[in-house]
């Protein structure tokens, strides 16, 4: 079974060269910390940001310089800044190449809820609707399972929808999954971790061909 | 040149009055008018219809208006981060229309722009779209969004001459150039009002004619919200 960091591990695996991507809040900032270095990707922030950096040492953290997260940033050399408005045009207008965010829940159809639980938590969506909406390539980062041991992959989502039939790929701390025209596809099994544990912790449909491989961190 | 400095934040907001539509620039406490919100908290104008990406925090940003119930509506993308918000949302007391980022932005740049409406793929097939049109193009669902209308706007930049011009530094940038005169009257506070003529026409982000009556903003708390550093270890 994978921790935080061992998710973000593994969705770095799908960052390839030359890559646009916008990180969610959560453990996609994560993936950033295990993306090869070897290759050239640039991360790109909704608040107006290509070109983030890691945080900066401290003393020389700078208000006017922040993520989507509002932490403060550093850029690196070819950054640039934008408004509201370009940002959501790099987005809405696919530019951007690999779109990682969490999720409360996710169909087999590809549908995702991640930002209102009626009555209880209304933060709001933020970039998440337009990012869901326009990415051709969304992977989602989460937990298998919520805090009380149910699924969060159903057959529907219980939650206000995010996005319709918008997400790609599922990395779980249990599998990496794919939603296919019939369900969550398992294509990789966590180290440690058993089909028959992944069955059982997905309510939605989920199909298994042939032998299914441990992932590979 | 026109010009179109005011003396001080009292005269930059000359003319707010109750019931009105503020658009308020900044993305958390970055980049937000913090003259003009202290302005408009003493003021004491009520029942104000508020558009800003968020909420601030409980004691700082649009906060400070939500404590005194001056606030009647939010629209807004995220308004987490801020109890007293979340309180007053969940009783009822005030009404927020949440709306995703990018149209949140797109609304006002339509505004600026003279268009009265657009079509976007977000929040087709959520609750976003409820009761409003959508449409098919290139096989794919858009739901038709209408551009914001405005009795003000209050942005804050870095630099700014009298000209209205305006000049912004990183991520404080952000929904500030798209409520540049996306409403009626649009005030600009900046960090250093510059003499005419010290920006380079090449450099400026804003030109002027978007912006009505600008000033020089005083003691910028300029407040971080999530101080985020690594170790030189």
């Amino acid at each position: 079974m994978l921790d935080k960091n061992g998710i973000a591990k593994r969705i770095a695996k799908e960052v390839k060269d030359g890559y646009y991507v916008n990180l969610g809040i959560g453990i996609p900032t994560l993936v950033a910390n295990f993306v090869r270095e070897d290759i050239s990707v640039e991360f790109q922030s909704e608040n107006g940001v290509l070109g983030m950096g890691p945080f900066p040492f401290e003393g020389e953290e700078d208000a006017d310089i922040i993520n989507a997260g509002k932490q403060t940033i550093t850029t690196l050399a070819g950054a640039s800044f934008f408004d509201s408005a370009t940002s959501f045009a790099m987005i809405r207008g696919q530019h951007v190449d690999l779109t990682i965010l969490g999720a409360m829940e996710v169909s087999d159809k590809g549908d995702i809820a991640n930002w209102k639980i009626p009555g209880k938590m209304v933060k709001g969506m933020g970039g998440a609707m337009d990012l869901v909406a326009s990415a051709e390539n969304i992977i989602v980062a989460m937990m298998h399972t919520n805090k009380a041991g149910k699924s969060k992959l159903l057959k529907k989502c219980s939650l206000p929808l995010t996005g319709v039939a918008c997400v790609k790929k599922i990395v779980t701390n249990l599998a990496v999954l794919e939603i296919t025209a019939n369900g969550f596809k398992l294509l990789e099994r966590a180290p440690g971790v058993s089909v028959e544990d992944i069955r059982k912790a997905t309510e939605g449909n989920l199909i298994i061909e042939g032998t299914v491989p441990e992932m590979q961190l | 040149m026109i010009r179109k400095t005011v003396a001080n934040v009292e005269e930059a907001l000359e003319g707010v009055q109750d019931s009105m539509t503020l658009m308020l620039g900044g993305f958390g406490l970055c980049g937000i008018p913090e003259n003009a919100i202290t302005e408009l908290v003493r003021l004491g104008v009520t029942d104000l219809i508020c558009i800003s990406n968020n909420a601030g925090v409980d004691d700082f940003g649009l906060g400070l208006l939500l404590q005194k119930r001056q606030v009647k509506k939010m629209i807004s993308s995220y308004v987490g981060e801020n109890d007293e918000f979340e309180r007053q949302m969940l009783s009822g007391e005030l009404e927020v229309e949440l709306t995703p980022q990018g149209t949140l932005a797109e609304k006002c740049k339509a505004a600026q722009a003279g268009f009265p409406a657009f079509y976007t793929p977000a929040g087709y097939g959520t609750e976003v779209a409820e009761g409003k049109e959508t449409r098919e193009f290139n096989g794919k669902m858009y739901v038709l969004e209408e551009a914001f209308k405005a009795d003000f706007s209050f942005v804050k930049a870095w630099k700014g001459d009298a000209a209205g011009n305006l000049v912004f530094k990183g991520t404080a940038r952000n929904f500030n150039p798209c409520m540049c005169g996306a409403a009626k009257i649009t005030v600009a506070e900046v960090e250093e009002l510059v003499p005419v003529g010290t920006l380079d026409p090449n450099q400026i982000h804003v030109p002027g004619i978007f912006v009505q009556r600008i000033f020089e903003g005083k003691a910028y708390e300029k407040r971080i919200e999530q101080r985020t550093v690594q170790s030189r270890a």
